[in-house]
């Protein structure tokens, strides 16, 4: 097969199937979210494919298909790992049968994310082998082997890409696919799979009987391997190895650890030949700990002296700023050029007709003195209108606003999204029923999970692989939790939106509006289409209440508002302009401001 | 040493295609390539960068200071990402430019064309309206194209790798539109000399 240009996740899902995968579950998160979209787009014949409403939800799902013998993936970022924490820790005791590989991708600098835990850790404390690759090319190898690696054990494979090797690109050669499939079949072995205390007891003993020979295997498997060439040493993990090898003298010994547990041994002997090491690595100092160990009196420089940054990732400028400090090169080079200040800031924004930015308008009229909790998804967005104040993780605004809500009173309105609901936000809302929280909940629901690539889920009607599928009703839910006022808002009526809104607050108990939109971007793709809106220039007065709505296709120039193409036909500024100055659009098209034009 | 550029604009102005279109036509020529996008939220309006070193064998980051090019999408965004370039790179940009929400929302200033222009200076700009070139080829949307083209003369692969990559990374049906935009392109980044 010829060399192609590939976005690391591709790389990785094409490797699943070469690896001859036949059951593949997760939840979306950036940035692992394209291997399972990839893998669903492809239909393979024979694999079950799926998003599941949590990382729990799917982790087990996919467990027990390796527990039957079938070789399965689950998939997760980071913080997706905590929530399937309690069946991975045990895991490892019950072990598996087919070839289980748990990828976990994580997020140096916290791109998309709310942290930058290292999944390197989890593998430690579950006693898991974890591959770390450093390329896509390695990340591709890997994966594709990691399911062997996982049987010749019987243990699950944690598979740890970081955003670098996900979201970026490299040319690489994929395999060919196996096309025979495993008859699936599970085997009761009670002593296996029930982890009584007296069955355990045996099992986390088998467990770390194993450890032993993973170190080993991975050390014959040629993955920790290194080069001696001086005196002096880098030992380097993950992406971070390529930044090194970028800029590493010739002089300079190089060792690049690719899975765990390292074998002291070889650590051991590699360090003895030096006088001095650096550990280059990102996220947590995993590697350095190991080197100190096994270093004996060979000095160890890192993240813990100082020379290698602690948080955030690194570049091939970092690298050498750090082999510098420790006295590897002479000099850093030139101080780096700053980026030009003063240049108005660009962030993500919520879309022109994003129901979001119209619920957390009515939200800041209606509760003025509000507290309001929210939640991960496009919808935290809502920090720049000020409409949300607390994030954590994922289903914590309900569960916040109760504790906030249980401690000092007053309105407290949580935001959540459709599918965070489902994923975690559900026992919250039980809770807060069960316990007499005071608090409005407002779903956000787009039937749709946006941010992550606008993959489908419960309440949309069609599976991961576009088959059918019923459409939960988020109003029933709401009420068999024991939601006695459960209101449903169209967002773009911001009278009606406002209204609701008045209502809940004048209630008490646990009340939740459901304010109920499809998303526009998966609108636009659907070729939904509303006539635009249009700003009549002898009625505005200037005033700028509509800019303070935020929305995007809102520019304002010669004194005057006035809507650019990205409209979408929301008509929301319309209800909000004091003026009555907007309206829907009579004007020929050509003579529409044009986004993008020259300036 | 690899030939490294950054290509930046605006979430939603087809980044990741262009980046595809050099990826591709490296592989045409049998040359390594790496890169690195932005996926996730953060496209949602906000300014993007996809990193490109064609040649590249190491980590898929370019570093400040080191770019030899920069194509710019939005001529506000050709400006914020100008550090990255070394001492005598060059800027390829769109004279366009999205008014961040930021300047209406928080009455922010806004640089004037000329202001991004004096300010891109040093690298020699090449400053197209890819927008008019785009919709003379047939489709607004195909900018992306004109800038790729504008900046042909300027990157280390073929005009033949460029135009096949092309072809095989936009939808079939636009690659008449598309092949027209990166001549019109190629046309208006062609030196003087």
């Amino acid at each position: 097969m010829a060399r192609q240009y590939l976005l690391g996740n591709e790389a990785i899902a094409h490797a699943a199937l070469e690896g001859g995968v036949g059951f593949v579950a997760g939840y979306p998160g950036t940035p692992s979210s394209e291997v399972i979209d990839l893998l669903r787009a492809r239909r393979p014949e024979g694999v079950h494919v799926e998003w599941s409403t949590n990382e729990k939800v799917a982790f087990e799902n996919a467990l027990a298909a390796a527990w039957c013998g079938v070789r399965a993936l689950f998939t997760t970022k980071h913080v997706g790992l905590n929530v399937a924490a309690d069946p991975l820790m045990t895991s490892g005791y019950t072990g598996v049968t087919g070839g289980f590989v748990v990828l976990s991708a994580d997020d140096p600098f916290a791109h998309s994310s709310q942290n930058e835990q290292d999944s390197r850790l989890y593998a430690a404390m579950a006693g898991l082998p974890c591959l770390d690759p450093g390329t896509i090319e390695e990340a591709h190898a890997m994966l594709r082997d990691a399911f062997a690696l996982s049987e010749e054990f019987g243990l699950p494979v944690l598979f740890r890409p970081t955003t670098r090797v996900c979201h970026s690109k490299a040319d690489v050669e994929l395999g060919p696919v196996p096309t025979e499939r495993r008859e699936p079949a599970f085997v009761r072995d009670p002593r296996q799979y029930v982890v009584i205390p007296a069955h355990t007891r045996v099992l986390h003993r088998r467990l770390n009987e194993k450890q032993a020979d993973i170190r080993e295997r991975l050390v014959t498997l040629g993955y920790n391997t290194g080069e001696i060439r001086g005196r002096r040493a880098v030992i380097a993990g993950g992406v971070a190895a390529a930044y090194v090898r970028e800029v590493l003298p010739d002089e300079v010994s190089l060792m690049v650890i690719r899975a765990y547990p390292v074998d002291p041994e070889q650590l051991h002997c590699f360090c003895l030949e030096h006088e001095q090491v650096l550990v280059v690595e990102e996220g947590a100092p995993v590697i350095e700990d190991e080197v100190k160990k096994a270093a004996g009196c060979v000095s160890v420089l890192g993240k813990r002296s100082g020379h290698v940054p602690s948080e955030g990732e690194l570049s091939a400028a970092i690298v050498r700023a750090a082999l510098a400090k420790a006295g590897f090169v002479d000099e850093a080079g030139l101080a780096p050029p700053t980026p030009v200040e003063g240049l108005p800031p660009r962030p993500p924004i919520l879309c022109a007709g994003c129901m979001h930015r119209a619920v957390f308008y009515a939200m800041k009229k209606v509760f003025k003195e509000g507290i309001f909790p929210s939640d991960i998804g496009c919808y935290t967005l809502g920090l720049q209108l000020g409409a949300v104040d607390t994030t954590i993780c994922m289903g914590a605004s309900i569960t916040v606003g109760s504790g906030i809500a249980q401690t000092v009173g007053g309105d407290v309105v949580s935001t959540i999204g459709d599918s965070t609901f489902l994923h975690t936000g559900l026992p919250g809302l039980v809770n807060a029923v069960y316990n007499g929280a005071d608090q409005v909940v407002v779903i956000l629901d787009n039937r749709v999970t946006a941010m992550t690539g606008h993959q489908p889920n419960p309440t949309t009607g069609m599976r991961a692989t576009g088959e059918e599928s019923p459409k939960v009703s988020l109003e029933a839910l709401c009420r068999a939790c024991g939601v006695d006022w459960v209101e449903t808002v169209d967002p773009y009526d911001m009278t009606g939106l406002i209204a609701t809104l008045r209502e809940a607050r004048a209630r008490k108990g646990v009340r939740v509006v459901i304010a109920k939109k499809p998303c526009v971007i998966v609108e636009r793709r659907a070729r939904v289409t509303r006539p635009r809106f249009e700003v009549d220039p002898s009625t505005c007065t200037g005033c700028r209440a509509c800019l303070r709505f935020g929305c995007p296709a809102l520019a304002f120039e010669e004194k005057q508002a006035s809507i650019t193409d990205l409209c979408s036909g929301c008509g929301v500024c319309a209800s909000i302009c004091p003026e009555g100055a907007i309206g829907k659009e009579t004007r020929p098209p050509e003579k529409r401001a044009v986004p993008g034009g020259a300036a | 040493m690899s030939f490294d550029l950054l290509i930046v604009g605006v979430g939603g102005q087809g980044t990741i295609l262009a980046s595809n279109i050099l990826g591709r036509a490296s592989l045409e020529e049998g040359r390594s390539v790496r890169g690195a996008e932005t996926h996730g939220m953060a496209q949602r309006g906000g300014s993007v960068e996809c990193h490109v070193r064609i040649d590249g064998r190491f980590g898929p980051l370019v570093d400040p200071g080191t770019a030899e090019l920069l194509i710019a999408f939005d001529l506000l965004e050709a400006v914020r990402y100008s550090h990255f370039l070394r001492p005598g790179g060059r800027v390829v940009t769109s004279t366009g430019v999205i008014t961040p929400t930021s300047v209406f929302s928080q009455r922010l200033p806004m640089p004037t064309l000329d202001e991004c222009l004096a300010r891109l200076e040093p690298f020699s700009p090449l400053a197209i309206d890819a927008a008019a070139l785009a919709c003379e080829a047939g489709s607004e949307l195909a900018q992306n194209v004109v800038l790729i083209g504008a900046a042909s003369y300027l990157l280390p692969l073929k005009e033949g790798s460029l135009l096949a990559a092309i072809e095989r990374s936009v939808p079939p049906k636009t690659v008449e539109v598309n092949r027209r935009a990166f001549e019109l392109g190629r046309a208006a980044g062609a030196p003087s000399s």
